[in-house]
C-alpha cells in the first residue's frame, strides 16, 4: 500500500482536522461523536439537512456542508456507515425548530443506523423525515437484494434539496422534493483500478491490467460484468445507455448531466467521457441543460467514472444555480 | 451448573482477543464479497467495549450485556453495529435481574436476540448473513434445553449447529447486505457476519468450559 497517510486508524480523525482548519469560515467540526456542522449552525426557522456515510468519498459529504447544501455531515470510518449517536447529535445540533432531513444512501448499513437515529431524534422531540436514495442501474432492485445503491445522484440531491431549503421550505416540501429527484435521476459506474482501504491495506478486488468492471459501487463493489477495456467512447455507450432505458429519459426531456471521478480519473479523461454522453443524448433528442464534472463522490484513489443522469423542470434548475458556498461546490457567491 | 457473571465478563473480554486475533481474516473475507471493513469494524467495536466494562462490572448480567450493546452501537457503524449490538441489547434484557443463568434461560436469550437481528435486518435462514448461523444455534439450544441436557452439552451443540450454518453459507447466493449485490458472484465464498456469530458462541463454549 502506497498512501499518504501516518496509521490507517488515525485517517479520518485527521482529516476531520484538517478540514476544521482549511475552512473555519464554512463549517465547525465537534468530536467524539465526529460531525461537521455549518459554521452558523442552527439557522433558526430553516429546516435542518443532514447526510452522512463511510469516508472515503470527499468531497461527499463533509465537503458539501455549508450555505446552499448540507447543515452537517456524519463521517464514518472509511467506506463504513457512521453511528445513530453522531446522526443523533448531529440532528440536534442544527434543528432550527423547523426540523430536519435525513438523505440517506441506500446501503443496509446506513439505512439501519440512520433509523436508529431518526427514532431517536423524534423521541427528543425533533420532526425528523428521511429520504433514501437508491439511484444506481448497475444494481437489480428486487425483494431479493439490498435493492440499488445511492451513488451520484447523492450529491445532485444534496445541493437542490439544499438550496430550496435555504428558500425557506418546510419540511415536508422538501422530503417531496427529494423523493421527486430520486424518482427521476440514474446513475452508472465503471472502475479501471481498484481502491486501496487504508485499513485493509490491499486492494479490494484484483482487476488485471488489460480488464475493467462496468456497474462498479463506490466502495469498489463489483458491478455487472468485468470485461477487456475499450476507448472512452464505447464505454460512454455503455454506462450511459442503461442510465438512459431505465428511467426511461425520452426525447425532450430536459437534463443534468453530472460525470464523476471515482478518484483515479483525471478531468481530461471525464471532459472526452462528458462530450461523448452530449452526442449520445443530443441524438435521443434529450437536452443537457446544466452539467457537474469532476471528482464529487470517489471512492478513494479508484479509476474510473460515473454517469448521472437527471430529468430537470424550472423549479429544479433554479435550485440548482442558486448561490451556494461550500468547500466542495461553490458558485453565486 | 450456571453461567456466572464472572463467566460473562471472561465471554467478553476472550470474544474482543478472538476478534482481534482474526481481524484480517474477516475483512479477507468481507473483501470477497462485501466491502472488506468487517474485522476493522468489529475489533474497533469490542476495543470500545473493553474500555467500557471496568465502569459496568457490577451491574447484573443483563446489564452488563446492555452496556456492550450500546459501546457497539457508539462505536462499529456499518449494518454489524446496529446488529450486534442488538444481540447483546436484546440478550441482555432476556436475562435482565440475573447473576447467573442456565440452559433454559440462555436458550432464550439467544433467540430473542435473533428476534432482535432478524426484525432489524430483514434477513431470513439462507440470505446468506449472521442469521444463518444465528438460527440453527438458537435451535440446537432449545432442543438441548427440552431433552435436558446439560448447559455443557447445549453449548457445544449450539457451537457446533453455528458452524454448520456458517459452513453452509459458501455455496449461497447473498440476498441482504451489500453482499447481494454480487448475485451469483457472491457464491462460493463464506460470510463474514455468520463468521464472527460462530466465533461468538464458540467463544462461549471454550470460556465456559468449567460450567
Amino acid at each position: 500500500m502506497k498512501k499518504l497517510i501516518n496509521v490507517p486508524e488515525e485517517v479520518v480523525l485527521e482529516e476531520l482536522q484538517g478540514i476544521e482548519l482549511a475552512h473555519p469560515d464554512l463549517v465547525k467540526v465537534h468530536y467524539d461523536p465526529d460531525y461537521i456542522l455549518r459554521a452558523d449552525a442552527p439557522v433558526k426557522g430553516k429546516v435542518g439537512i443532514v447526510s452522512g456515510g463511510g469516508s472515503g468519498h470527499e468531497p461527499m459529504h463533509g465537503g458539501f456542508v455549508g450555505m446552499g447544501m448540507l447543515d452537517a455531515a456524519c463521517p464514518g470510518a472509511v467506506f463504513t456507515s457512521p453511528t445513530p449517536d453522531q446522526m443523533l447529535e448531529a440532528t440536534k445540533a442544527v434543528d432550527g425548530g423547523a426540523g430536519v432531513l435525513h438523505l440517506v444512501k441506500n446501503y443496509t448499513g446506513d439505512v439501519m443506523n440512520f433509523e436508529m437515529a431518526a427514532d431517536l431524534a423524534r423521541a427528543e422531540g425533533i420532526d425528523v423525515e428521511a429520504v433514501v436514495i437508491n439511484d444506481d442501474v448497475a444494481v437489480k432492485d428486487s425483494l431479493w437484494t439490498a435493492g440499488r445503491r445511492g451513488v451520484g445522484l447523492t450529491v445532485l440531491m444534496e445541493k437542490i434539496v439544499g438550496a430550496a431549503a435555504e428558500e425557506g421550505r418546510s419540511l415536508q416540501e422538501l422530503a417531496d422534493l427529494a423523493r421527486k429527484i430520486n424518482g427521476q435521476g440514474r446513475s452508472m459506474g465503471m472502475a479501471l483500478t481498484s481502491c486501496v482501504v487504508p485499513h485493509a491495506g490491499k486492494p479490494t478486488f484484483d482487476l488485471p491490467e488489460d480488464e475493467m468492471e462496468i456497474g462498479i459501487g463506490i466502495h469498489g463493489e463489483p458491478g455487472r460484468t468485468r470485461m477487456k477495456i475499450k476507448p472512452a467512447d464505447e464505454v460512454t455507450e455503455m454506462l450511459l445507455t442503461p442510465v438512459v432505458e431505465d428511467l426511461p429519459f425520452e426525447s425532450g426531456d430536459e437534463v443534468l448531466l453530472f460525470v464523476n471521478s471515482m478518484g483515479g480519473t483525471p478531468l481530461v479523461e471525464l471532459y472526452i467521457v462528458y462530450r461523448k454522453a452530449v452526442e449520445l443524448l443530443e441524438a435521443k433528442g434529450i437536452k443537457v441543460v446544466r452539467n457537474l464534472i469532476g471528482p464529487y463522490i470517489t471512492s478513494l484513489e479508484m479509476a474510473g467514472a460515473s454517469i448521472t443522469l437527471l430529468k430537470m423542470d424550472d423549479d429544479m434548475v433554479k435550485l440548482w444555480d442558486a448561490p451556494v458556498k461550500t468547500a466542495g461546490l461553490r458558485w453565486g457567491v | 451448573m450456571s453461567v456466572t457473571r464472572d463467566d460473562v465478563l471472561l465471554w467478553i473480554r476472550a470474544y474482543a482477543e478472538v476478534i482481534d486475533s482474526n481481524m484480517e481474516y474477516l475483512t479477507e473475507l468481507d473483501a470477497k464479497i462485501g466491502d472488506a471493513d468487517h474485522g476493522a469494524n468489529m475489533n474497533r467495536g469490542f476495543k470500545a467495549v473493553l474500555t467500557k466494562l471496568p465502569d459496568n462490572e457490577d451491574k447484573d448480567i443483563g446489564g452488563i450485556m446492555m452496556a456492550v450493546g450500546m459501546a457497539l452501537l457508539s462505536k462499529v457503524g456499518g449494518a454489524g453495529g446496529p446488529l450486534y449490538s442488538t444481540i447483546f441489547i436484546q440478550a441482555g434484557k432476556s436475562i435482565d435481574g440475573k447473576m447467573e443463568f442456565g440452559l433454559e434461560d440462555w436458550a432464550k436469550a439467544l433467540e430473542a436476540a435473533t428476534i432482535g437481528v432478524i426484525n432489524l435486518g430483514k434477513a431470513s435462514l439462507g440470505d446468506k448473513t449472521m442469521v444463518d448461523a444465528l438460527i440453527p444455534a438458537v435451535e440446537a439450544l432449545k432442543e438441548a434445553s427440552q431433552q435436558g441436557l446439560s448447559l455443557r452439552e447445549g453449548l457445544e451443540k449450539s457451537a457446533k449447529a453455528a458452524e454448520k450454518g456458517m459452513i453452509a453459507t459458501i455455496p449461497l447466493v447473498a440476498r441482504k447486505g451489500r453482499a447481494s449485490y454480487l448475485g451469483e458472484r457472491s457464491a462460493g465464498h463464506q460470510d463474514p457476519g455468520a463468521t464472527s456469530t460462530f466465533m461468538l458462541l464458540d467463544t462461549a463454549v471454550k470460556v465456559w468450559a468449567e460450567v
